[in-house]
């Protein structure tokens, strides 16, 4: 879907931002671009949109070179999400979203009818919030809007700068919820920047970890948990790393299917290990009952088996 | 005379006078603003271009308004010509000035945001820098507008009419009803004009 084509790009003379990055993300992913600040990240993300050219090499979407595309067709194909929002304060909360669809020249009653639907997607009551100002929301709501905003134009690509930054830590991790829960169903292709490691190994199918500008390594939370490229990576992803391999898998996957006790604490299939571990640990028992969301008992999962799975390497 | 039969005897000519010193602001202010608008606008692109502009324009300001409007008779000719012109030029500078502080005192992020998104340039300055600077444009309107009313009293210097009459000639008869009346009713229309753009910006910003 997108690809990296032995990019490179300096400021200056001494300056090397993107040193020979090649990297190609799938469609229907999160691809998460994780590094210190000044690593290249937000750089890369910019050269998908063409808002950064590349001194040399090749940017890709859908196998096509974006510079051979109209810098302006091209963004209002692809969503674009930044730390700051960028809401427009002189507008709307309905005409910040129809921004795009507007300049795509859309008919009004198709533009009214997609503000709608995104601001019920994003969670927030279109009569209630249609004509709002964006000084008139909080930090989350004015999030939503944004990614709203980005998601108007139904783009197949949205970039993402740090889009939870500002916000926080409770809001942020619910609005990482929420955004995951609405990927689910919209599947878009994102890269999605961020410094917080957290939150790559959180949302990302793939992650990206840069350095300096260059590309330390490519691949999915647990492969990168499990073995990390180097020193540099394996410190950015900290300490505790078992405990964070806990939280990338869910009851679901875990469970030997069946019946379970009934005096056993029940959670939901979507419940990460994390989660199992810590009912146990509450409860003091050594096995909690799975369950769909209707409440039916699909499975049990022991912790000797939750050692296991995490412990093994697949 | 005194000031009661004065106005009295005058009033059919305060009328004439009055009209005549609002259409030549009317006209001036409205090419300074445009001349300031396409200016103020070029300029914030470049910041090396605007501390120029505004050099000379802050230069300009200085200049002595009897002199610059004496010194474009020759090239205008009498009458209304070169009033007109000297106003503009004094004018400019706080209608550029705040024109390019509107635009350029954006936040950055909104810039980044409506690119990022597949705005054009002009789209972005039609429908983003713009209505964004209004407030600081609109001040900058009410700043030149009123300048231009009471520097309008030097255009009579010059053949063109308006207010200044009453003191150019209550000096010169030595008639001071008429110099104080010429005086109150710039002021008037200083303070009435200031009052009705200022409610403007207000209402804007509700």
């Amino acid at each position: 879907m997108i690809r990296f084509d032995q990019v490179s790009k300096s400021y200056g003379r001494n300056r090397q931002v993107i040193d020979d990055l090649t990297l190609a993300i799938a469609e229907g992913e999160i691809c998460m671009l994780v590094g210190p600040s000044g690593c290249g990240k937000t750089t890369s993300m910019k050269m998908i949109n063409r808002l950064v050219e590349p001194d040399s090499g090749t940017v890709l979407v859908d196998g096509r070179p974006v510079n051979s595309v109209d810098p302006i067709k091209l963004r209002l194909n692809i969503g674009y999400v930044i730390q700051e929002i960028g809401l427009f304060p002189h507008m709307s909360v309905a005409d910040n979203i129809a921004t795009v669809p507007v300049e795509l020249g859309w008919p009004k009653p198709r533009v009214r009818a997609r503000v709608d639907d995104l601001l019920a997607l994003v969670d927030l009551e279109p009569g209630l919030y249609r004509t709002k100002r964006p000084r008139e929301l909080s930090g989350g709501q004015r999030q939503r809007v944004g990614i709203a905003r980005a998601l108007a134009g139904d783009p197949r690509i949205m970039l993402m700068d740090e889009p939870f930054g500002a916000l926080d830590p409770l809001t942020r991790a619910k609005m990482q919820d929420e955004f995951l829960a609405i990927q689910e169903k919209i599947r878009k292709t994102i890269v999605f920047v961020t410094h917080d490691t957290d939150e790559a190994l959180k949302m990302g199918d793939h992650i990206a970890v840069m350095r300096a500008g260059r590309l330390l390594q490519y691949g999915t939370p647990t492969e990168i948990l499990r073995h990390p490229a180097d020193t540099f990576v394996a410190d950015l992803i900290g300490s505790r790393k078992g405990l964070k391999l806990l939280r990338l898998l869910d009851c679901g996957s875990l469970m030997r299917q069946g019946a379970a006790a009934a005096d056993l604490p029940v959670l939901p299939a979507r419940a990460t290990a994390e989660q199992a571990l810590s009912e146990m640990l509450r409860c003091g028992c050594r096995s909690v009952a799975v369950a769909d969301a209707s409440g039916v008992t699909l499975g049990r999962l022991d912790l000797d088996d939750l050692i296991d799975r995490v412990a093994r390497d697949d | 005379m005194d000031f009661i039969s004065f106005l009295v005897a005058y009033w059919p000519t305060l009328i004439q006078l009055t009209a005549e010193h609002l259409g030549i602001i009317v006209v001036a202010m409205a090419l300074s603003l445009a001349l300031g608008l396409v200016v103020g606008i070029a300029i914030s692109f470049s910041p090396r271009a605007a501390a120029i502009v505004l050099g000379i324009n802050g230069l300009l300001m200085t200049f002595p308004s009897l002199a610059l409007f004496s010194l474009l008779v020759p090239v205008l000719g009498i009458g209304s010509a070169p009033a007109i012109a000297g106003l503009v030029v004094y004018t400019q500078l706080p209608l550029v000035r705040n024109v390019y502080t509107g635009l350029t005192g954006i936040d950055p992020a909104l810039i980044e945001a409506a690119e990022g998104m597949g705005l054009t340039p002009l789209k972005i300055l039609w429908k983003i820098k713009l209505p964004l600077a209004w407030p600081a444009i609109l001040t900058g309107i009410r700043t030149a507008t009123v300048m231009g009313i009471g520097i309008g009293a030097i255009a009579a210097y010059v053949g063109a009419g308006g207010l200044g009459v009453l003191i150019f000639q209550g000096i010169s008869r030595n008639n001071d009803a008429m110099v104080i009346v010429g005086a109150i009713l710039i002021s008037a229309i200083s303070i009435l004009t200031d009052r009705l753009l200022a409610r403007i910006g207000d209402r804007d910003r509700s």
